[in-house]
């Protein structure tokens, strides 16, 4: 067992793990945050997308040796319930999601295509940075429309905070 | 997962330490493919020597007609550089097309190279520009550096270190991704140096990268994707696979081959 420690969504956190452990298993089981979830388990699917260090990476690919000492951020570190993430409420306001599983995912690849890509995007630009991401419920239009919408409002909120 | 004993050494030579150390180590870069594979039990080290971090392994730097990459350089670093997009935008191009964005934030050129899956992208970019690949022994053509399938010129314990591309005067890339992996079904790179010396570049297609003499002599005398008309490699030992047959792949690369000379312009 190797002893790992991080920083997620803020808190530092440790906890004793094999080598093997991968990041989503540590986040799931050893802290209990279930927000980032298991779709394929063969990298494909982008469901277990988290940040670490600030970059978007599959949690089912990596590590959780490999993200000691790193900084992590989960869907539990985006919005709270009462204030969502304005990601989240685009989402929420364009149907972006039925069955609800790959959203976790979706989330955290948006937030980091806005803040690699900025908030001028296009429709062709949103689908090909969700090539990681699979959705077997909504057919993405809906999803690409939040994506669109949530960069939009966040342009909106920069300009007026300017 | 079978078991396996992490080590994340400061620097190259800790690596090839603890590389030599191990029983059955291997090198641990972006993890991109190593990961998917030890879940799979395709693989199974006894050691991983943890390299994605290492200060010495990254960066991109630009001069003297050559962009130089560093092994441990993610495929979005290089997609986003603004030099690389400058000197050399077929290369920006052929990482950006890699994966998906998190594949891309992770995966090092560095891996990819020395992996050499048969249908990765960067194989054609080193043998199609011409590259030089430093590692921590020697410097090794890029023309050299491919032997097979899955299968380097690399020793027991050589790492990566850099990739020197030369600026060329035109580059290509045209790929046909797989529609779920992304891996290429066919992915060409073409390229005229500044001294006019042409190079066709083939991944995806065979059991390791491979260049089309007859397409560089056809560029050649006339850099123009009609001067490609007619000219096919034979199906006889390209892949065939669920996804196309051998012949369905050479008419690719033919057809791949003029996207890639349509877009260097």
């Amino acid at each position: 067992m190797t002893k790992v420690t991080m920083t997620v969504n803020g808190r530092s956190v440790a906890g004793d793990v094999e080598d093997r452990t991968l990041l989503v298993d540590f986040l799931r089981s050893n802290l209990g945050l279930t927000g980032t979830h298991v779709g394929c388990d063969t990298s494909q699917c982008g469901a277990c997308v988290v940040h670490v260090d600030g970059r978007a990476v599959k949690s089912c690919t990596m590590l959780a040796v490999q993200a000691s000492g790193a900084d992590v951020t989960t869907i539990e570190g985006i919005g709270t319930p009462e204030a969502l993430h304005p990601v989240q409420e685009a989402f929420r306001e364009n149907h972006a999601l039925q069955c609800g599983f790959c959203t976790p995912g979706m989330i955290m690849a948006t937030v980091d295509l806005i803040k690699r890509k900025g908030t001028d995007l296009d429709e062709a630009t949103v689908r090909h940075e969700l090539d990681g991401n699979i959705c077997r419920c909504t057919g993405y239009h809906n999803i690409v429309k939040a994506v669109l919408s949530a960069a939009e409002k966040m342009a909106g909120a920069k300009a007026a905070a300017e | 997962m079978y078991e396996t004993t992490y080590h994340r050494p400061g620097s190259i030579a800790e690596a090839a330490a603890m590389l030599s150390k191990a029983a059955d180590g291997k090198l641990l870069a972006g993890g991109q493919t190593l990961i998917p594979t030890m879940k799979q039990r395709l693989a199974s080290p006894s050691d991983l020597v943890d390299i994605g971090g290492l200060a010495e392994l990254q960066g991109i730097t630009v001069g003297g007609g050559t962009v130089t990459i560093g092994a441990g350089t993610k495929h979005g670093e290089v997609a986003g550089s603004a030099d690389v997009a400058a000197a050399i935008p077929a290369l920006g191009a052929l990482a950006e097309g890699i994966g998906d964005p998190h594949v891309r934030q992770m995966g090092t050129l560095g891996g990819s190279i020395a992996n050499n899956d048969p249908a990765a992208d960067y194989p054609a970019a080193v043998v199609g520009l011409g590259a030089t690949v430093t590692t921590s022994k020697r410097t090794i053509a890029g023309d050299d550096f491919f032997t097979g399938m899955f299968e380097t010129a690399l020793d027991e314990g050589e790492i990566v270190t850099k990739v020197a591309f030369p600026v060329p005067a035109k580059a290509g890339y045209a790929k046909f991704p797989n529609p779920a992996s992304r891996y290429a079904m066919v992915g060409v790179m073409v390229s005229k140096g500044t001294d006019g010396a042409v190079r066709v570049a083939v991944t995806g297609a065979g059991p390791c990268v491979f260049r089309v003499p007859a397409m560089e002599a056809a560029l050649a005398a006339n850099w123009s994707p009609a001067a490609l008309d007619g000219i096919a490699v034979s199906a006889a030992d390209l892949n065939a696979d669920i996804h196309g047959s051998a012949e369905y792949r050479a008419n690719l690369v033919t057809v791949m081959a003029k996207r890639a000379v349509a877009a260097a312009g």
